[in-house]
């Protein structure tokens, strides 16, 4: 019992090190952008708009890595689907739903493939999944090579989708300039993303198959031997990965109702730092997707600095969250080291 | 039957076969394909071609092999480090924030130098964090993967550097009296050194030992941390080489292009060559093999008419056949099923 809390806490310090970062970098901001509303609600809420993919993306690969794993195919994949949503719909006029529920199901097929060639034929995940996203990019420029955007005319039901307002309670606003009170407000990627969150975090925590993902990634022959079925678990773990992906996707493509070859790259890096800054250890068995979502919010938190200074080049959004990828590997391996010392 | 099985048995048949194969369909599809003609004091030929453009990956794939031999992991950041020091050296002998010049504000020498050290500084950052601290080669590396195109814009001021200065352009074209393109030079230059450096000191083997088993290769008094890192950095190195090619090549540093995919062509290579991507013995001649094949088949499918960025399409999928052929599972598959038939062979006699 008295082990158990020590792993806990070194733990708990790694997510406390990330929330306590999350509120500086946002405290920092609130003042130094006070002019240009950083510190608005609404400031907090896009955040949360422009990331609801992420979220998602996040959340899968949270428990890609839990298992020791990773999963490298995840910007492709997002460019692949906004590619086929945007071809689907604004090309070839296809109904909304259908076409959703296509990527969804490409997402477990892509996520099938890269599970089975991962759990079953032990290929290093890193391998196979680098492939998955040579072959997710490509395959966007194969289906189509232009940028394809989804208008109004197009699509009417994906386009209210994007733009419907979900408003928060008004004293949350603030007074304009004109004197017009602007009220907070969310879109529905944002709902979609946050039941991600909460149905992933109550899997990982109540149910079988998440804990077996913790007990894998802990020692994966001790797993096997109390009786786990290890390469089946290793197998959903990438099919709930690509389709975690898939459904964030679909909330970025209603982000930027757009397909092209260029989108979504990088992706695969945010949604790693991301992990790994809530505290996912690398070598799998420890983490929690509520500290994916505090890096998540890092992150996105990096992004709006970076835009709010207007004069920095976006380069810059980048280095800072690769930096901060660095910086917390670094610390993981440090409190690893601390850890087997004192054993 | 014996002499066949003894020529499948050699090390360099898969690679060789391999390459072997794709000049075959080339030879089928356009029966041109070796015609060699001289054009303007230079050669031209679909065959030069491969040879002259294959250079970044058979330079790429000579430090890969070596980092996947000791760490059983991959550099997957090279296409991007080849693009930062391909910026790195254009602002050097630009300027900063020069868009186009005709002068260079310092030495050639020295910034290609310059830039072929950044690549060799970016493989120490890689090697640092995956020998000190024991991080996985790939989240190591892919932390330069995304940031160093990034840094690379930063250097260029988010615009394309050109150097319009005619000494800039030989490294990648000709130069000026030589009608082989220089790059095939350079690719002899770096593997004749690696080659030597492997041979004639005990590097080598140590590198083989490192990876087949660092905790024994410590025990017997090798450095293995130290040798992990160094062949980061002589990744790093192999990279920036590459990356003043590709620069030169074009007279210009385009950071979101050069390099672009060239991590994927590097390991693909290393794979085709014959080598384990779980690390321990390496073979180098059949990394530079691999190399021009995969040279040979982006040839192909572009004269084909298929775009560069449809390419990675095909590439992924021999990836994963290659990577499935040589995984444990498949192996021990085979095995029993060729057990199976000499037993039913014995049965029947």
């Amino acid at each position: 019992m008295k082990k158990k809390k020590v792993g806990l806490a070194g733990n708990n310090v790694l997510l406390l090190i990330t929330v306590l970062l999350f509120i500086g970098m946002y405290v920092i901001g609130c003042i130094i952008y006070a002019n240009k509303g950083f510190g608005h609600f609404q400031t907090f809420l896009n955040i949360l708009i422009t990331n609801a993919g992420l979220i998602c993306v996040a959340c899968g690969m949270t428990c890609v890595m839990l298992t020791g794993g990773i999963d490298i195919s995840v910007g492709s994949l997002i460019a692949m689907d906004c590619m086929i949503l945007a071809v689907a719909m604004g090309r070839q006029g296809l109904p909304c739903i259908p076409t959703v529920m296509l990527v969804l199901v490409i997402g477990i097929v892509f996520g099938l493939v890269q599970g089975y060639l991962v759990g079953y034929l032990g290929i290093q995940p890193f391998i196979v999944t680098m492939a998955g996203m040579f072959f997710g990019r490509g395959m966007t420029a194969v289906i189509c090579t232009d940028q394809v955007s989804i208008t109004q005319q197009e699509n009417a039901m994906f386009y209210s989708w994007a733009n419907a307002k979900i408003t928060l309670p008004a004293f949350l606003g603030y007074t304009n300039n004109k004197g017009k009170t602007m009220v907070p407000f969310i879109r529905p990627t944002v709902l979609i993303a946050l039941v991600v969150v909460v149905a992933i975090w109550f899997m990982l925590k109540y149910t079988k198959f998440g804990r077996s993902l913790y007990a894998i990634g802990g020692n994966e022959q001790t797993a096997r031997m109390l009786g786990l079925n290890v390469r089946r678990t290793k197998l959903l773990a990438y099919v709930l990965s690509s389709f975690l992906c898939s459904i964030g996707g679909v909330l970025y493509c209603l982000n930027t109702m757009a397909g092209s070859v260029q989108q979504a790259k990088g992706f695969e890096m945010d949604a790693i730092a991301s992990s790994v800054i809530g505290g996912t250890l690398l070598t799998g068995g420890v983490g929690n997707v509520l500290g994916s979502l505090v890096g998540v919010l890092i992150n996105g938190t990096i992004t709006t600095l970076v835009n709010s200074n207007g004069k920095l080049l976006s380069s810059w959004a980048n280095i800072a969250t690769a930096a901060l990828l660095c910086f917390f590997i670094i610390l993981q391996s440090i409190f690893a080291k601390l850890k087997d010392g004192r054993k | 039957m014996k002499n066949i099985q003894k020529i499948t048995r050699m090390k360099l048949f898969f690679p060789l076969f391999c390459l072997l194969l794709v000049l075959l369909i080339n030879v089928v599809k356009d029966p041109g394909f070796f015609q060699i003609s001289v054009k303007n004091g230079v050669l031209y030929g679909r065959l030069i071609d491969v040879l002259n453009r294959g250079s970044e990956v058979a330079i790429l794939a000579v430090g890969q092999t070596l980092v996947v031999a000791v760490s059983a992991g991959t550099d997957i950041s090279v296409g991007s480090v080849m693009s930062l020091s391909a910026c790195f050296t254009t602002m050097l002998l630009a300027g900063y924030g020069v868009n186009t010049t005709t002068t260079i504000v310092m030495p050639m020498a020295l910034g290609l130098l310059a830039g072929i050290l950044m690549g060799g500084l970016c493989g120490a950052f890689n090697g640092a964090l995956v020998s000190k601290l024991r991080i996985q080669p790939m989240v190591a590396t892919l932390i330069l993967f995304t940031a160093a195109r990034a840094i690379g814009l930063l250097l260029c001021n988010n615009q394309i550097t050109y150097i319009r200065y005619e000494p800039y352009k030989y490294l990648g074209n000709f130069i000026p009296g030589c009608p082989i393109p220089t790059p095939i030079f350079v690719t002899i230059v770096v593997i004749v050194i690696i080659m030597l450096v492997l041979k004639k000191s005990a590097l080598g083997t140590f590198i083989q030992s490192v990876g087949i088993n660092s905790r024994a290769a410590r025990l017997l008094g090798i450095n293995s941390d130290f040798l992990c890192f160094l062949c980061y950095v002589i990744c790093g190195l192999c990279a920036g080489v590459a990356g003043m090619i590709a620069s030169s090549r074009i007279y210009c540093a385009d950071s979101n292009n050069i390099g672009l995919n060239y991590e994927m062509d590097a390991i693909l290579a290393v794979a085709l060559g014959g080598n384990s991507l779980a690390g321990g013995r390496f073979n180098m001649a059949g990394s530079i093999i691999g190399a021009y094949t995969i040279q040979a088949i982006t040839t192909t499918l572009l004269a084909m008419g298929v775009s560069t960025d449809q390419a990675p399409v095909v590439k992924a999928i021999i990836v994963i056949l290659i990577v499935v052929v040589q995984s444990p599972v498949f192996k021990s598959w085979v095995e029993t099923k060729k057990n199976r038939r000499r037993a039913e062979i014995k049965e029947a006699v």
